[in-house]
């Protein structure tokens, strides 16, 4: 069994950014993890709320990492604490499956079900309500589309479409992968305001890794910009 | 020497329909001996089908997903059937499951149960030699849909069980059908393992290829007519396979 979840002590901790005293933070990770040819070496901590834009070379290994946080990659060494619960342990093997992580992924390819319809695929999780699905088709001008199916929409419908999934799961880590590459300007505008203020409502925006080549995207969205080279952070870069 | 190619597969079926007893037809497939034959067909070819369906869903899983030992042996057996010849498949069967072979005669010692010359021993040859066909189909569909969705899947909080339903199965059906139809034509089709293991027994075990072999020495109108009956459904087989078969790019 894989769902052992493993639960860390939580310590109270003051960060600098947008975390409060005794709140863990959203992300916090250090460890390693080898897959294929490149091996992680990582030191993160991402507080709650926070949008972090993930930049760096290909083959650097951005989206690896997101996949290590959604629990599709696991830690060789080391821990991930997600929101002060411990979800991998790479000592232990202690390992929360995905579908316990309450981590939202929209992966470079969007991997839209085909079999669904937009609105089936945007109210995909068990966590999405109606109100939920409906609100978040409007806001992403998805409405009109809702009874079509992924191949009848073009890539940047495609592309609203995933974020509206990902964000309908309320995940409390959202993580974007490229989330705007080849988005005509009105798509990606609409995705950077969902991104801004992601919960209409006066919903709490979850905390954000966005992967990104776009120097504009990471410094006008990101409250704190993140380099990753050949498999390590370099902290500190700010927007 | 493509042309040639095609003539060598086109011929036969251009000779079959060009003597076709077009006029007799009707009598022809309407004779009590011909729709017994066609009623033992397609019971067993349909209990094959659901055979294949139960037995060979988990085992398609299994080499597709699951790191077993000795895979690539048990692949190897599972496409056996495929270039076997059926009358040794059909050997095989009776001297594993026929009243004196290795597991037959606990069966019949145990259980009363006899396998040859029966109905159900049909069945046996039946998803012997069909059984391949959906397995390889759908271990390969389940390969190309990928873990990837799955995974999306399960980061959007869906549990295992959900995403098997709602996600690997949906995706998997048009695989499945592909599979099961092809399954099922093989059955339709199967003549060396069913006369070996299950015999030639009218309203038991004689199937329309059988009693087509039957009626070519006595009656050939009755052997051509059944042959078109069989080249038909075959042809309709291509249906729900043809994305497989004609691929439109």
């Amino acid at each position: 069994m894989s769902d052992s979840s493993v639960d860390a002590p939580t310590t109270a901790t003051t960060f600098p950014i947008l975390g409060t005293v005794g709140t863990p933070p959203a992300v916090d990770l250090a460890g390693y993890a080898t897959v294929g040819d490149l091996t992680l070496d990582l030191r993160l901590k991402v507080e709650p709320g926070e949008l972090v834009a993930v930049v760096g070379p290909n083959g650097a290994g951005k989206s690896t990492l997101l996949r290590l946080l959604a629990g599709l990659v696991q830690l060789n060494a080391g821990t991930l604490a997600l929101g002060g619960r411990t979800v991998d342990d790479g000592t232990t093997r202690g390992f929360v499956p995905p579908h316990l992580r309450r981590v939202g992924w929209v992966p470079q390819d969007r991997l839209l079900f085909d079999h669904l319809t937009v609105a089936a695929n945007v109210g995909f999780s068990p966590q999405a309500t109606n109100d939920r699905v409906t609100t978040l088709l409007d806001a992403l001008d998805l409405k009109a589309l809702a009874n079509r199916h992924p191949g009848e929409c073009s890539g940047g419908q495609a592309q609203r479409v995933a974020v509206a999934r990902a964000l309908a799961a309320e995940p409390d880590v959202l993580l974007l992968d490229e989330p705007s590459t080849a988005l005509d300007a009105g798509s990606r505008q609409r995705i950077h305001a969902l991104l801004v203020d992601p919960g209409p409502g006066g919903r709490q925006r979850p905390t954000i890794l966005l992967v990104t080549h776009d120097p504009a995207e990471a410094t006008g969205l990101a409250d704190r910009v993140v380099e990753l080279s050949s498999g390590r952070i370099a902290e500190g870069l700010q927007p | 020497m493509a042309i040639l190619g095609i003539t060598v597969l086109a011929l036969p079926l251009v000779g079959l329909v060009q003597r076709a007893p077009w006029t007799s037809l009707g009598d022809l497939l309407g004779r009590r001996s011909v729709l017994e034959s066609l009623r033992v067909s397609l019971t067993v070819s349909l209990m094959a089908a659901g055979v294949v369906l139960v037995l060979g869903t988990p085992l398609a899983w299994v080499l597709a997903r699951v790191q077993v030992p000795f895979r690539r042996l048990v692949r190897a057996l599972v496409v056996l059937p495929m270039v076997l010849p059926p009358v040794v498949g059909g050997t095989a069967l009776l001297f594993a499951l026929g009243r004196r072979g290795l597991v037959g005669q606990w069966l019949d010692r145990w259980f009363d149960v006899a396998l040859t010359f029966t109905m159900a021993g049909a069945v046996v040859a039946a998803v012997f030699v069909a059984l391949p066909f959906y397995v390889v189909t759908v271990e390969g569909a389940l390969r190309t849909t990928g873990d990837e969705m799955e995974s999306l899947a399960a980061t959007l909080g869906a549990p295992p069980l959900t995403v098997l339903r709602r996600v690997t199965l949906p995706r998997l059906v048009p695989a499945m059908g592909a599979g099961l139809a092809l399954a099922w034509a093989r059955a339709l089709g199967e003549f060396g393992a069913t006369i070996t293991f299950a015999g030639n027994l009218p309203g038991r075990t004689r199937t329309l290829p059988l009693a087509t072999f039957q009626a070519l020495e006595s009656d050939p109108e009755a052997a051509l007519a059944l042959s078109l009956v069989l080249l038909a459904v075959s042809l309709a087989v291509l249906v729900p396979t043809r994305n497989r078969w004609f691929p439109t790019r």
